[in-house]
């Protein structure tokens, strides 16, 4: 079947796009660039409408080895919806960024911007795909390096120091993630997912390398939970988002951290066993620093006076919810997390995005006294704002209600672990709305001075971007049942 | 126990360099510190495959004097690993080394407290 080599299809024009646009100028390093995310975004639809209608999943053999050696690639349900979604998204973030791009990069760079886009896109669709632990790894370095390179472009103020924080923490998360899988191999003898899984079943069914085993999962949930920012983790994240240009923000928190996580969760499933997961208690780890991380990060972001390094503290926050569903240990905890990853990526692009059509009319500046009515000024921007923070706060009919839904639901079916799942809900939801909608009172106060810039028309490009970012929010607050679904068909297909 | 490290000799020393350049790349202050620092954990894993990939007795997966048996050799696949593993360490260290390079004409310092603090100025003004 041709939809079959779709998965493999998209990472690798991803990845010759990237070597292609080298030669090629801005302009026409955007276009190849949008091209490869478009066609993408129809290959992503296509493997997940495939894997929907058969109803089961596949895995893609690479070169001529077959299983126990080679490489592969696995496609399913979950895989081709997170590609779509995430292809969507990114398309968006470099749509509504676009303007802001060509301002913040030299014009002889802007090449150099897309070809990491492209790559960027390639490693999220690789570590998306890949069902070989070794070639996750790779994809995470190029992963990390796009990530660097999408922040350090800017060359102004504090990107070169955030870069360099970003990569100084990627790599800690890097190396452990490596001793991990080093010592996975060694104790399996298999880089491939499922051969490794069947050697792990059989190591646990005899009791042996009890503390190996323990210490290869300590490491890895570590080292990916460093790379996707994790509470006690976290310090990069506000540096890094909150001085990239807008659409690396808005990629940066809303498809990196996740692509991690979907790692973590496929090497819990396809590797060492969700049942084991769970019996090493690796998970109530996990849960607390999911719990600590959803209060924390709401507490940094309420006393932070700069709206965009509050928009990244969030993120904090975010991704401690995805992680406490996670940690809960139970299916329908994983299906509130992956739901919470599809919302937050959908809910924080456009937070990014639209908060830069905000300060574009408030001459440029982050702070809550200068934004103020910036609402009226830029009227798309403000709606965007809204619905995302409103999103984000839980409001009904947008996708944040939902995943708060899911993991309170999904609480009642852990006892021991409800008590603090609905506490901490609440409380995160609380902090979550006072400065979320603190901004938004602000954005619709009335103006103290004249604006500093005037009206301004927001472009087609921007205002579009935004639209069908709303409608995305809308679409999973709305429509959530069928996503719901597929995550569930998705997570049983990991199997 | 303490017999098992020994007889483990490569492998207890990988882990301790692991455990050494991580330390170095999380709490040194001095950049170029950190870049060794990761270098050494990185080495430190191609170490330890290396040590277990290794067989006593076999050869190297190269065929030269006709002995097609698997048996006579070692798993070509753990040196292949280090050698992914050294070119995408190269390619970070190189990276991480260009960042300092910028970092240093634009704040003329390595130390990475030093930058921060200088930054925090530079925004303050």
């Amino acid at each position: 079947m041709l939809v079959q080599n779709f998965p493999f299809f998209s990472i690798v024009l991803a990845m010759f796009s990237g070597i292609l646009s080298s030669v090629l100028n801005g302009k026409q390093a955007r276009n190849v660039s949008l091209g490869v995310i478009g066609s993408t975004i129809i290959m992503s639809a296509a493997v997940f409408f495939w894997c929907l209608g058969n109803g089961e999943s596949y895995t893609y053999m690479m070169g001529h080895f077959p299983a126990p050696w080679g490489n592969e690639i696995r496609a399913g349900v979950l895989e081709g919806l997170t590609a779509l979604l995430f292809s969507v998204i990114m398309l968006l973030s470099v749509l509504g960024g676009m303007r802001h791009t060509f301002e913040d990069v030299e014009p002889s760079k802007v090449n150099l911007f897309f070809i990491m886009i492209d790559l960027m896109l390639s490693s999220l669709l690789a570590l998306i795909y890949t069902n070989d632990l070794f070639t996750a790894y790779v994809f995470v370095e190029i992963n990390t390096i796009a990530g660097c390179g999408l922040i350090m472009i800017r060359q102004k103020g504090r990107s070169f120091s955030a870069a360099i924080r970003y990569m100084i923490m990627s790599q800690l998360g890097s190396g452990l993630f490596l001793i991990g899988l080093t010592l996975l191999y060694d104790v399996t003898g298999h880089l491939l997912m499922s051969p490794a899984k069947e050697t792990v079943a059989s190591i646990e069914a005899a009791g042996r390398y009890e503390i190996p085993m323990l210490v290869i999962l300590a490491v890895i949930s570590v080292g990916l939970a460093i790379k996707s920012g994790l509470y006690p983790f976290h310090s990069w994240i506000p540096y890094t988002y909150g001085y990239a240009t807008p659409t690396a923000s808005a990629i940066l928190s809303g498809l990196v951290s996740k692509g991690y996580i979907f790692l973590l969760m496929k090497i819990f499933y396809r590797v060492l066993g969700q049942e084991n997961v769970i019996a090493s208690r690796m998970v109530n780890v996990l849960f607390l620093f999911g719990l600590a991380g959803m209060i924390m990060g709401s507490v940094h972001a309420i006393l932070e006076e700069d709206t965009r390094r509050m928009i990244a503290y969030s993120s904090v926050a975010q991704i401690g919810y995805i992680y406490m569903g996670i940690g809960l240990g139970t299916e329908s905890g994983m299906v509130a997390a992956v739901f919470h990853m599809f919302t937050h990526s959908a809910t924080k692009a456009l937070l990014f995005i639209s908060a830069v059509g905000l300060y574009e009319v408030s001459g440029e500046k982050k702070d809550f006294r200068s934004l103020r009515g910036a609402g009226y000024r830029n009227r798309l921007a403000g709606v965007g704002f809204t619905v995302g923070a409103l999103s984000m706060v839980g409001f009904p009919m947008l996708s944040g209600f939902i995943s708060k839904l899911l993991f309170a639901t999904s609480a009642l079916q852990s006892p021991h672990k409800m008590m603090l799942t609905l506490i901490g809900l609440a409380v995160s939801t609380v902090l979550n709305a006072i400065y979320f909608l603190r901004l938004v009172i602000t954005l619709y106060g009335r103006a103290e001075q004249v604006a500093v810039k005037g009206k301004q028309r927001c472009s087609f490009v921007f205002g579009g971007a935004i639209v069908c970012f709303i409608l995305l929010n809308l679409f999973l607050g709305l429509m959530s049942q069928p996503v719901v679904r597929a995550i569930t068909e998705g997570l049983e297909m990991f199997d | 126990m303490a017999s098992h490290l020994l007889y483990n000799i490569e492998e207890t020393v990988a882990m301790i360099l692991f455990g050494i350049g991580f330390t170095m790349l999380l709490l040194h202050r001095n950049l170029i510190r950190k870049i060794m620092g990761m270098n050494i954990m990185d080495t430190a894993v191609y170490l330890f495959l290396a040590a277990k990939g290794y067989i006593k007795g076999r050869m190297v997966p190269i065929v030269t004097d006709g002995i097609l048996d698997a048996s006579a050799y070692m798993n070509p696949v753990p040196s292949g690993l280090v050698l992914t593993g050294i070119v995408v360490s190269v390619s970070t260290t190189a990276l991480m080394l260009a960042l300092t390079i910028r970092l240093y004409e634009r704040y003329h310092s390595l130390d990475l407290d030093q930058i921060l603090i200088q930054v925090k100025k530079e925004e303050g003004s």
